[in-house]
């Protein structure tokens, strides 16, 4: 880390294009969501106040979709509408309807009973009372409602990020995985001064008095639509294949950079999360897809690795790491933990990840059926709950597997207690809880050590990625030197990064290689 | 004009209106009287079908009003209701040209018969452009009253029109409704829980209770010819003013003494009521006022003589 530390703004002004792209999308996103949730939410809310009998289902079901966390929403949208804008539109739309719905509601019955029925005795037609005196009278309440809807999906939008919407989600989990705190921001803050700007500015259009309220009303859905169409501008694109690169994988110099930089790959990508990335390319929503090498849905999904001719992807070793002071009070724990290392290969793991992925068996059932095979099970023994050891793991299947071997291996062969803090998020989040003593250990890869939280400079990359153990020796030295924390033996397998395809189109197009994929993209 | 006919209206188990029949003649004013929750609104709402009724049949002109559109019908209903009703999001201007608006007439018309209106009700022009909570209560009503008025329904509407107003403002747009001529014109019923009201503005009142008529008739009928109990207790607390208000000099005309002087005072008609007459005495100094009757009828009395005939009169109702 001896480089220049990048300042936040340089940041930003060398990430500009893709900053306004992000930006414009996040501002399409919600806007498009917002229109459609207005064209459906307003007439239901009318709908309500007329049928009052409606009204508790109506609001209570639209009440119910909003406690649906936001990840699963869009998880559960992505069976029936794939990946992309349209469910994340759709989820966005489901989050904006509940403030619409009630505030016509509230809006239109609690307009003056006189004032109604007057407009009824001089003999309005229905569709008259509607639109002259209900949704002017209402206006201000219901404008409150698309106010609030707006802070929600501006928030919200980011998160579409996840299954290849795009928005600023890509900068803030990019950020998040990468550690990068400035990538973050560059996505953290354009997202709250949206959410300042634009509430700021409906308040301002909500306190419109009746005369300009009236003229204001006709120019509301034209911006509506005009903000909307931000959405579309950046996509025009066109290229043969489609890749899915989670954000981690975009902004990594072993990622695509490495990519467009050695390799010289031009392919249009959309920013995708890991946990839909291999379905979709299972469902020939993506052709290509960043993943990693021992993942279960490998199998599952029938996709092969290419081949990574000029060696970009760095090794990738997994090795528990564990904070100095920790070995020291549990001074039986790192024989304990050594007693995995060289147990697990590449296609051991893979077959293990399927079995939890994709099978769906409990990863301490995979865990256990492992160690028994390999005849390093042995019975939890009566714990000294003085000493608890602490295991994180990172939110992915093969993680928790590891956690769960390291934690019956620690009950049979010690007196020490377990408890494990599984599903930290990404490697900052498992990191952190490490030299913050949250946690005493957790499974790390060397590649991710060496990049992510090294940050070592494209030199130091070069050198000792050359072979597994420069770059296990790298970060072992460092870590030890920097946090006081030691890297154990490796356990034997390679989760490198990888890029995949459906093994069928591979075969077809015969494509083996990263090289053999430019080369095909090239070729008109 | 209108023939209301065994009209009933219930809310579930609410008999709001019990099998009422009706009928009002042109241009005459008919006042629906009696108790808060007595069923005088539900009423005057089924007359332009802002209730439909559960049974029974309304005719106006001859014609089931069922046959009509209810839109239509209502457009050529004047409907005034207590609290205005006014549109908050329309200025005055607009207010008033709703009905015309519905009736597509053109800008010049609209304008012309606003203008008519505001001066015939008191309102200045310059109120034509603000909006309805920017005026006093009483001008709101004239407002309410405007609207209604706009398209010269040949009938009005009038849900205790002028109860949300204090009592002098009251008193001031009583005097005004009876002096103006857009109503004269007007076959009005108007609802009211208030006695003196009803005297001062009904041609005939029906007094309801719990949904039924007790007794429809003029206001003189009800003092004099009360058909019960209920009719009697409901008129007590204010009986002697009422008396004197539905009581014309006409009718105690022979019960005052053959004697006329010269006065410069011009006479009172003897169709004045005889509360009127006796605020003469009040308002002029003089002892005596002159009545005419038929124009060439001429009686010059003093307040004792007019109270001795009014005694008169009512020990005769009496003994009938
Ligand atoms: N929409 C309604 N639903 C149920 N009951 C009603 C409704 N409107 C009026 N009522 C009942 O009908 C009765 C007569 O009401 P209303 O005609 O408003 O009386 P008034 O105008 O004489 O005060 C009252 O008992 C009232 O509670
Ligand atoms: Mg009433």
């Amino acid at each position: 880390m001896n480089e220049h530390q990048q300042t936040l703004l340089e940041f930003m002004q060398q990430q500009a294009d893709k900053l306004a792209v992000q930006t414009m999308q996040h501002i399409g996103l919600t806007f498009i969501s917002l229109f459609f949730a207005v064209l459906v939410g307003l007439p239901l809310g009318i709908i309500i106040a007329r049928k009052r009998k409606l009204s508790g289902t109506v609001l209570g079901f639209a009440g119910i979709l909003q406690t649906i966390p936001s990840i699963a929403l869009l998880g559960f949208m992505i069976p029936l509408l794939g990946i992309g804008p349209k469910p994340a539109i759709v989820a966005l739309l489901l989050y904006a309807l509940l403030p619409i719905i009630r505030n016509t509601y509230t809006g239109i019955t609690g307009i003056d009973a006189a004032v109604k029925e007057a407009a009824m005795a001089m003999g309005m037609s229905k569709w008259q009372i509607l639109i002259k005196v209900e949704l002017p009278l209402a206006m201000p309440v219901i404008l409150a409602g698309i106010r609030t809807a707006t802070v929600i999906n501006v928030g919200v939008a980011t998160l579409a990020s996840f299954i290849a919407a795009g928005g600023l989600g890509e900068f803030i989990f990019g950020g998040i995985s990468l550690n990068n705190t400035n990538m973050i921001l560059a996505g953290a803050i354009p997202a709250a001064l949206l959410a300042i700007i634009f509430d700021f500015l409906l308040s301002l259009v909500q306190k419109l008095n009746f005369r300009k309220l009236k003229r204001s009303s006709y120019a509301l859905p034209v911006v509506l639509l005009l903000l909307s169409s931000f959405y579309f501008i950046p996509t025009a694109y066109g290229s043969k294949l489609t890749a899915g690169f989670t954000p981690e994988f975009m902004g990594r110099q072993d990622g695509n950079l490495g990519l467009e930089s050695k390799y010289g790959l031009k392919i249009h990508t959309i920013v995708i999360s890991d946990a839909v990335m291999y379905k979709a390319a299972y469902e020939k929503e993506l052709d290509v897809i960043s993943g990693y090498s021992t993942d279960g849905r490998l199998k599952a999904y029938g996709l092969v690795v290419l081949n990574d001719d000029k060696g970009i992807f760095p090794p990738y070793y997994a090795a528990p790491i564990v904070r100095d002071d920790a070995l020291k009070k549990f001074p039986e724990l790192e024989k304990t933990l050594n007693l995995l290392s060289g147990k697990i290969n590449d296609s051991v793991m893979t077959d293990l990840n399927y079995r939890t992925d994709y099978l769906h068996q409990s990863p301490e059932r995979v865990a256990k059926d492992f160690l028994v095979n390999h005849k390093l099970f042995k019975p939890a023994r009566k714990s000294n709950e003085e000493n608890i050891v602490r295991i994180g793991s990172k939110i992915f299947g093969e993680q928790y597997i590891l956690a769960n071997m390291y934690s019956m291996l620690i009950k049979g062969y010690t007196n020490y207690d377990v408890s494990t803090k599984t599903g930290l998020g990404g490697t900052k989040i498992c990191f952190d809880a490490l030299t913050n003593d949250q946690i005493d250990f957790y499974p790390e890869y060397t590649g991710t050590g060496l990049l992510a939280i090294l940050q070592a400079s494209a030199k130091t990359i070069n050198e000792v990625t050359k072979n597994k153990d420069s770059t296990y020796n790298y970060v072992q030295r460092e870590f030890k030197k920097q946090y006081q924390i030691s890297w154990l033996k490796p356990i034997g397998f390679n989760n490198a990064y990888a890029l995949m395809m459906r093994e069928q189109q591979a075969k077809s197009l015969n494509i083996k290689t990263i090289s053999n994929l430019k080369r095909y993209l090239n070729s008109k | 004009m209108i023939k209301v006919k065994d009209i009933s209206k219930r809310f579930g188990k609410v008999k709001a209106v019990d099998t009422i029949s009706f009928e009002v003649q042109e241009q005459e004013n008919l006042i629906l009287l009696g108790t808060s929750g007595c069923g005088k609104t539900t009423t005057l709402k089924m007359l332009n079908r802002l209730i439909e009724p559960t049974s029974g049949s309304i005719f106006i002109n001859g014609k089931n009003i069922t046959d009509e559109q209810p839109e239509t019908l209502r457009r050529g209903i004047g409907y005034v209701l207590q609290n205005n009703g006014l549109f908050p999001h329309y200025t005055v201007a607009e207010n008033i040209a709703i009905v015309p608006q519905l009736l597509k007439w053109d800008k010049k018309k609209i304008s012309d018969r606003t203008a008519e209106l505001m001066e015939k009700l008191h309102l200045s022009s310059d109120y034509l452009h603000v909006y309805p909570n920017e005026l006093s209560g009483g001008q709101q009503q004239r407002i309410g009253l405007a609207r209604a008025l706009i398209s010269d329904p040949p009938v009005l509407l009038m849900d205790e029109p002028f109860g949300a107003l204090d009592n002098v403002t009251r008193a001031a747009i009583h005097k005004e409704f009876k002096a103006l001529d857009e109503l004269k014109r007007k076959t009005i019923i108007m609802v009211t829980h208030d006695v003196q009201e009803a005297f001062e503005l009904g041609d005939r009142i029906c007094l309801m209770d719990q949904g039924k008529i007790v007794q429809s008739g003029t206001p003189a009928d009800l003092l004099f010819k009360p058909t019960n109990k209920f009719v009697k207790d409901f008129l007590k607390d204010q009986r002697l003013q009422l008396e004197f208000k539905a009581m014309r000099l006409l009718d105690i005309w022979n019960l005052l003494p053959n004697h006329h002087k010269e006065t410069h005072t011009s006479p009172l008609s003897a169709h004045t009521d005889l509360w009127t007459a006796l605020e003469h005495f009040k308002f002029t100094d003089s002892e005596t006022v002159c009545i005419s009757k038929d124009k060439n009828e001429l009686k010059t009395v003093g307040f004792e003589q007019l109270m001795s005939a009014f005694n008169q009169y009512k020990n005769k109702q009496g003994h009938e």
